[in-house]
C-alpha cells in the first residue's frame, strides 16, 4: 500500500510539472491555433533567469518577478517580430516558426547564461512530508496548487471579462470578430505575452524539483504537449488532468512494469486515448456548419 | 583599373601564401588535433584546446622538442565524427603531421581510427571508451581512465565494506549506459551480485518508483548510480527523501562541484570515485601525482580563468607522453615516436600513473581513480584508495 502511495506522490510530482507546462499551451492556441513549440523555452527562461539574477544578489522573490516579466516581454517580443510579420500564414507555418523560434531561444540562453545545471532552494523547505509510508516533497504541493489557481484565474479571465470574451470570439470567427471590433492583432499579443508569463511562472516553481539548464525546454514542451493533448488542447483544466495522467502512467509503469519502458507506456496510452476519442479528454470537438 | 587591381588582390594573395609557407617551414614538428569544441561535448573539447595551446606555447618558449618548434594545427568536429573523420584526412593528407592528440569524443575517435592506421601516424585519444585501444591497435593510445575502471574501483570499495549484494540504478543517456553495461560485465568478476537493475531518462524529474522498489528489494546493501549530468543529483535527493539509509555510490561523471551544489544535503556521506586532478589541493604531499595535478591546475585557472576540468587534464597528458616519446626518439619520425609511446613507464600525469605496454595502450591501473566521500559539502578523500 505505501508502495502504491509512493508512486502515487511520484505520479503528482512529476504530473503537475507536465500540467503546468501544459497550461501554457492553452491560451495561445485558443487565441489564433498556434500551438507555440516555443513554450518549453518560456519555462527554460524563467528558471534560469531567476538562478542568474539572484546570484548577482537579488532576493530571491524579487528575482523571481524579474525572470517572468523578462519572459513575458520575450514573449510579446517573439509575437511582434516573428508571429505578427507572418500574420496571413497557415498556422502550420506559424508553428514552424515557433519551432524557430525555440531554436534561437535555446541557443541564446546558451550563450547569455552557460551550459550548467542550476537549482533554486524551494519554497517551503526540503524536507518532505510522510504520509503512509510515502514521501512528497512540499513544492509538489506548490506546483500542483500554483495550476489550480492559474486555471481558476484563467476561466474567470475568458469567461467573466470582456477581453476574456474577446479572446473567444477570435478563436471561433476571426473575420466576425474584426467585424465587431475587436482587435485581433492585441489579443494575439496578449496570449503570447500570457502564455509567456505561465511558462515563466512554471519555470521558477518546478526548477527546485526538476533542475534547469539552457536546453531544459525541449523535453518540458515534448511532455506539456503531449498533456494538452490528452486534456484536450485549448482547456486549460484539461491541461492540469492530462499532465497528471501522464505524470501518474510513468509513475506506475516505472514502479509496476519496467522503468525502461515507462516512457513508452505512457506514450502509447495516450495514443489510444486519443483515437478514442480524437479531441482530447476536454476539448471540444469543432462542429462545421454548413 | 579593374585589371590593375585584380592584380593587386592577385599579388597580395601571393604574398601572403608565401609569408604562411615561410611560417608553416620554420614550425617544424607538426602535430595535429580534432576536438569537439563546439557543439553538445563543447564542455570536454573547449578545455582541451585551451590546455594544448597553453602547453604548445610553453613548450616552444623553451625552445621546443629536440631544438624543433612544434606547430599545433586543431580543426572543431562539433561533436560530429563525420566532421572528425573528414578533418583527420586533411590532417593527413594537407598539413603533413607527424602525430595526432585528439578526439575528443568516442564516436569522432572510432571514426579517425582508420584514418590514422592506414597513415601510420601515431594516434593519442582523449576519449573514455574501452573500445578505443581493445582490442589493441598498433597506432592509437588513450589517456583518459575508463567506464570499466570506476566500476571496478566502486566495486572494490564495496567489496572491502562488505557490501556485496548491490541495486544498480542508472540513466538512459549514452554515459549512464555504457558504464552500466561494463559494470554489469565486471560485477561477478569482482565478486558483487547485483540484485536489482532500474533506470531513469536523462531528463527525468522524479526517481522515487524506481528508487522505492529498490528499497523493497531484499538484501541489497548498497545502490550504485553510473550517470551524468542532473540525473544523479536527483536519485540522491529522492534517495533522502525516501529515507533510504544505504550507502549510496556515484560514478566519476559527476565528479564535480556542481553536483554537491545541486544535490545539497542529500549529498552527504555519498562515495564516488575520481581522479586526482579533481582533489589536487587535498592530495596527501606524498602524493606522486600532487605536483603535477596541482601545476596543470594552477596553470589552466591562471590563463583561462576557468575552473580545472579532467578533460584538459587528458590533452596535457596526451601532449606530454607525445612530447616524452619525441625526446627519446630523439627524432619526428612517426614509427620511432610510435614505439617510444608504448615504451612509456612512469609517466607521471594528471590522470594517474601511465604504464604502457604492446598489449595495454592506456596503461592506467585503478591507481588512478581516488575514492571519494563527501562530508560537509566538500570532497574528503578515504584513507588507503
Amino acid at each position: 500500500m505505501a508502495e502504491l502511495l509512493q508512486f502515487v506522490f511520484s505520479g503528482l510530482t512529476v504530473g503537475a510539472i507536465y500540467a503546468l507546462v501544459a497550461l501554457g499551451f492553452t491560451l495561445i492556441y485558443k487565441a489564433s491555433d498556434i500551438i507555440n513549440f516555443a513554450q518549453g523555452e518560456f519555462v527554460m527562461l524563467g528558471g534560469m533567469t531567476t538562478v542568474f539574477v539572484a546570484q548577482a544578489g537579488v532576493p530571491l522573490p524579487l528575482a523571481a518577478g524579474i525572470a517572468i516579466i523578462a519572459t513575458t516581454a520575450i514573449g510579446l517580443a517573439l509575437h511582434r517580430f516573428a508571429i505578427e510579420p507572418a500574420r496571413g500564414a497557415t498556422p502550420v507555418a506559424l508553428i514552424m516558426i515557433t519551432i524557430g523560434a525555440s531554436i534561437f531561444l535555446r541557443g541564446t540562453a546558451q550563450i547569455i547564461f552557460d551550459r550548467r545545471f542550476h537549482s533554486l532552494p524551494p519554497l517551503l523547505g526540503a524536507d518532505p512530508i510522510q504520509f503512509g509510508g510515502a514521501a512528497i516533497l512540499p513544492q509538489s504541493l506548490i506546483v500542483l496548487a500554483s495550476g489550480a489557481v492559474i486555471v481558476v484565474a484563467l476561466w474567470l479571465f475568458i469567461e467573466r471579462t470582456i477581453f476574456g470574451k474577446a479572446v473567444i470570439a477570435t478563436a471561433a470567427n476571426r473575420l466576425a470578430a474584426r467585424l465587431v471590433g475587436v482587435d485581433i492583432r492585441r489579443i494575439v499579443a496578449f496570449s503570447f505575452a500570457v502564455s509567456a508569463a505561465i511558462g515563466a511562472i512554471a519555470g521558477v516553481l518546478i526548477t527546485p524539483i526538476a533542475l534547469t539548464s539552457y536546453d531544459a525546454g525541449t523535453l518540458l514542451a515534448l511532455k506539456g504537449f503531449a498533456a494538452a493533448m490528452l486534456g484536450g488542447i485549448g482547456s486549460a483544466l484539461g491541461a492540469v488532468v492530462g499532465g497528471i495522467l501522464i505524470g501518474m502512467f510513468e509513475a506506475l509503469a516505472a514502479g509496476y512494469l519496467s522503468s525502461n519502458y515507462k516512457d513508452a507506456v505512457a506514450f502509447l496510452i495516450i495514443l489510444v486515448v486519443l483515437v478514442a476519442i480524437p479531441q482530447g479528454l476536454f476539448g471540444r470537438a469543432k462542429i462545421e456548419r454548413v | 583599373m579593374k585589371t590593375l587591381r585584380r592584380v593587386t588582390v592577385a599579388a597580395a594573395i601571393g604574398v601572403l601564401g608565401m609569408l604562411s609557407a615561410g611560417h608553416q617551414a620554420s614550425a617544424q614538428i607538426k602535430i595535429g588535433s580534432v576536438l569537439s569544441v563546439s557543439g553538445p561535448a563543447s564542455f570536454l573539447g573547449d578545455p582541451e584546446k585551451k590546455t594544448l595551446e597553453i602547453y604548445i606555447d610553453e613548450i616552444n618558449a623553451k625552445g621546443g622538442v629536440n631544438g624543433q618548434k612544434l606547430q599545433l594545427i586543431v580543426y572543431d568536429d562539433a561533436g560530429n565524427a563525420d566532421n572528425a573523420r573528414t578533418f583527420a584526412t586533411r590532417l593527413v593528407e594537407e598539413d603533413k603531421i607527424v602525430a595526432m592528440v585528439g578526439g575528443t569524443t568516442t564516436g569522432s575517435t572510432l571514426a579517425m581510427i582508420p584514418v590514422f592506421e592506414d597513415a601510420k601516424i601515431p594516434f593519442i585519444s582523449l576519449a573514455g571508451a574501452i573500445q578505443i585501444i581493445q582490442p589493441v591497435r598498433s597506432w592509437v593510445f588513450k589517456t583518459p581512465h575508463t567506464d570499466k575502471m570506476a566500476c571496478e574501483k566502486i566495486f572494490a570499495d564495496l567489496k572491502s565494506r562488505n557490501l556485496t549484494t548491490i541495486a544498480l540504478i542508472s540513466g538512459t543517456d549514452a554515459f549512464g549506459k555504457s558504464m552500466r553495461d561494463q559494470c554489469i560485465a565486471v560485477a561477478p568478476g569482482a565478486g558483487i551480485t547485483i540484485a536489482i537493475e532500474e533506470s531513469y531518462g536523462p531528463r527525468d524529474s522524479d526517481m522515487t518508483p524506481q528508487l522505492t522498489n529498490i528499497r523493497n528489494k531484499a538484501g541489497v546493501l548498497a545502490v550504485v548510480n553510473p550517470g551524468f549530468g542532473q540525473g544523479p543529483a536527483i536519485v540522491t535527493r529522492n534517495y533522502r527523501q525516501l529515507g533510504i539509509t544505504l550507502p549510496l555510490y556515484q560514478s566519476h561523471g559527476v565528479a564535480s562541484k556542481q553536483f554537491i551544489e545541486l544535490a545539497g544535503p542529500a549529498a552527504e556521506g555519498v562515495r564516488l570515485p575520481a581522479a586526482a586532478l579533481l582533489i589536487a589541493d587535498k592530495l596527501p604531499d606524498n602524493d606522486p601525482q600532487k605536483p603535477v595535478a596541482v601545476n596543470y591546475s594552477r596553470t589552466y585557472q591562471q590563463k583561462t580563468g576557468q575552473a580545472t576540468s579532467t578533460f584538459g587534464g587528458h590533452a596535457y597528458d596526451g601532449l606530454m607522453i607525445l612530447v616524452q616519446a619525441m625526446q627519446r626518439a630523439k627524432s619526428a619520425d612517426t614509427a620511432k615516436v610510435r614505439d617510444e609511446i608504448e615504451r612509456t613507464k612512469g609517466f607521471v600525469g594528471t590522470g594517474g600513473i601511465v604504464n604502457m605496454s604492446p598489449t595495454d595502450h592506456m596503461g592506467l591501473d585503478l591507481s588512478a581513480f581516488r575514492m571519494l566521500e563527501i562530508k560537509g559539502g566538500d570532497w574528503t578523500m578515504i584513507p588507503g584508495t
